[in-house]
């Protein structure tokens, strides 16, 4: 495994909606086999840096680098092709409602794989297996809870083995011992699979528990203020910001 | 990634009597045909007293999903047989997923079963189902007419904002589509008579039949099948989503009544804009007619203009206005009962709005046939 290579590497990335800038100057690097942390606050434009790495949104200025491919500059099919090793999972599930759970997972394996039904079954099985939802193919997402829904929107994300996942806010919603198991799949699917992870999340018990580098994105300046194992920036940050947030403004709390 | 087919191999071995040694080898990612889990099947079948699977995965370089799911495979054909499987020669990543994959149990009975019921099973269920939407539609009515009693009592709570919205809507908005449609069945009508009135040479009659049928009942079907398509539609969809957001839910809590909150309001405005809508309809087609008359029969403006005047009465108009007043109420209520019987997923949504065009057109062509009917019993 190319361990501690730059997998992904954000160059003066600046994310805007029309003239409303959400996020600017972000510079980071993400290395093969990372779990990387995108922290802030609601509202702090997590979910669009998500966006412009994913290739949904197309960034107002900078460069998204896949193993040193330009992600926005490239060609249509080398794009597509960089896209087809992405797994993503969306905020609420973001399932398809008119299909199966299990033809949900199976859509992508259908469509680049020659796997045959019966195989693609089983993978379907297995992911849903790892998810903890063994048994639940045949139902539609409107017959399951919302954290299972999140939970399929996992097991999609991975099916074809992907080597980067991205999850946005993957344990807003779940119940501890559900979140928990999803913190564990994150680390074990990187330990074993060798995978990179970009989180997206605000939920510090995850934080702590599986990142291993980060960055702090600030919506008063609009940009990132902070980089770096998650622990570390706990022990050494100086910013009140990063500091509040990393302890839930409990030490500020206290101070007062 | 273009996704190459896995380059897998895998051999076997007896390093002694009751033991199979798996060895395998090469790529075993997902992608192209995956190996199969017979084979190892096979092997122990013609073995009859092995009582053990070992692996070895030296010359394994790279490895997925493919491989679990193969280990899966053998590991469950093994405990059938009870056959023991070390897993020791495994790479440990895939103990560990494998140990995940089985950490939560089947989920028993969550399994569906495809059982077809018999045919009359089926025609039963159908007539149970559409028992209970009639009475699900009439209790909606009745619901409805309740919440307008309290809005005549000056209790029913809706935002007046909404209602102007709703009319700005369903009545400015429409004109165009009505308008364009208004002004062509006019001139097809137009068009269809004269071939048949030119015959007599009764041209000038052209203006009577493109008034009299639009202004008694084309006007208000032409407007009522438009809004269906538009509006109705339009209400489904949008109070279908509000139910999937669970928006409905949280007026519901607040003790506000979806039906004063969000059917009132449309159906108000509907009823409404409608009769005025089918006036400008009417006005539409005669236009459309005149074209025709003096575009292609020789007749004048003026002309025109006389004959369809002596021709339409005002009790043509009444009827015509009462047509789409109905019209009115069936569109509304058909798409805010199919927007608030929506299920929770978006396909759910677009069920709620094709059901709402076909109840509204439905439901406005029979209710045409019954006022036909009662306007010919009482002679007007």
């Amino acid at each position: 495994m190319n361990q501690r290579e730059a997998h992904i590497t954000v160059k003066d990335l600046t994310m805007a909606y029309g003239d409303f800038v959400i996020q600017r100057n972000l510079n980071f690097t993400i290395q093969h086999g990372d779990i990387f942390l995108v922290m802030g606050g609601s509202g702090c434009g997590k979910s669009t840096i998500m966006r412009a790495l994913v290739g949904l949104k197309e960034p107002a200025k900078g460069q998204v680098l896949y193993d040193g491919i330009n992600f926005w500059e490239a060609e249509p099919g080398e794009r597509d092709r960089t896209m087809r090793r992405f797994g993503v999972m969306f905020q609420r599930g973001a399932l398809w409602s008119s299909m199966t759970l299990a033809e949900n997972v199976a859509l992508s394996l259908e469509q680049y794989t020659d796997l045959s039904p019966g195989q693609i079954r089983e993978v379907v099985s297995l992911k849903l297996a790892m998810v903890g939802l063994s048994g639940f193919e045949e139902f539609y997402p409107s017959e399951i809870s919302g954290g299972m829904q999140k939970r399929v929107g996992v097991a999609r994300a991975m099916a074809l083995d992907p080597d980067i996942l991205f999850f946005d806010e993957p344990s807003a919603g779940l119940d501890p011992v559900s979140s928990r198991r999803l913190d564990d799949l994150i680390l074990e699917l990187r330990d074993s699979l060798g995978s990179t992870m970009v989180v997206v999340t605000h939920e510090l018990a995850s934080i702590f528990a599986i990142g291993n580098n980060s960055v702090f994105l600030d919506p008063e300046t609009r940009t990132m203020i902070a980089s770096g194992h998650p622990k570390k920036l706990l022990a050494e940050s100086r910013d009140p910001k990063v500091h509040k947030f990393l302890t839930r403004g409990e030490e500020g709390a206290r101070k007062q | 990634m273009e996704i190459e087919p896995g380059q897998y191999e895998m051999s076997f071995s007896r390093p002694n009597e009751d033991t199979l040694l798996v060895r395998l080898a090469g790529n075993w990612r997902i992608g192209g045909r995956l190996p199969s889990a017979d084979d190892v099947q096979k092997q122990i079948d013609s073995g009859p007293r092995i009582q053990r699977v070992a692996f070895s995965t030296e010359g394994l370089t790279d490895w997925g999903s493919g491989l679990l799911t193969f280990l899966i495979k053998v590991i469950r054909q093994c405990s059938r047989k009870k056959i023991r499987v070390e897993k020791a020669g495994l790479p440990k990543g895939a103990v560990k997923l494998i140990a995940l994959a089985s950490a939560v149990p089947e989920e028993k009975g969550s399994q569906k079963e495809g059982v077809r019921e018999p045919f009359l099973s089926r025609i039963g269920e159908s007539a149970i189902a559409f028992g209970r939407s009639v009475v699900e539609m009439l209790g909606f009515i009745g619901e409805a007419t309740v919440a307008f009693m309290r809005l005549l009592k000056g209790k029913a709570r809706f935002r007046r904002s909404d209602f102007t919205l709703t009319i700005q809507q369903c009545g400015v908005q429409a004109l165009p589509i009505v308008s364009l449609i208004s002004l062509l069945v006019g001139l097809i009508l137009a068009f269809v008579g004269a071939i048949q009135l030119m015959m007599f040479g009764a041209q000038i009659y052209v203006a009577s039949l493109v008034g009299i049928a639009m202004v008694r009942v084309m006007g208000a079907i032409m407007t009522g099948i438009i809004m269906a398509g538009r509006t109705g539609a339009a209400f489904a969809a949008q109070l279908g989503t509000m139910q999937v957001n669970e928006e409905i839910d949280a007026l519901k809590t607040l003790g506000i009544s979806p039906m004063e909150f969000l059917v009132l309001p449309r159906m108000l405005a509907l009823v409404l804009m409608m009769p005025l809508l089918c006036l400008y309809a009417d006005l539409m087609g005669i236009l459309g007619g005149l074209i025709v008359g003096v575009g292609m029969l020789d007749l004048t403006a003026v002309e025109y203009f006389n004959q369809t005047k002596a021709s339409i009465t005002l009790n043509y108009f009444w009827i015509g206005l009462f047509h789409s007043a109905v019209f009115g109420v069936l569109v509304a209520l058909a798409g805010c009962l199919r927007g608030l019987q929506c299920g929770r997923s978006s396909s759910a949504v677009g069920d709620a709005a094709t059901s709402a065009v076909v109840t509204g057109i439905v439901s406005i062509i029979v209710a045409t046939a019954i006022i036909t009917i009662i306007c010919n019993v009482l002679g007007v």
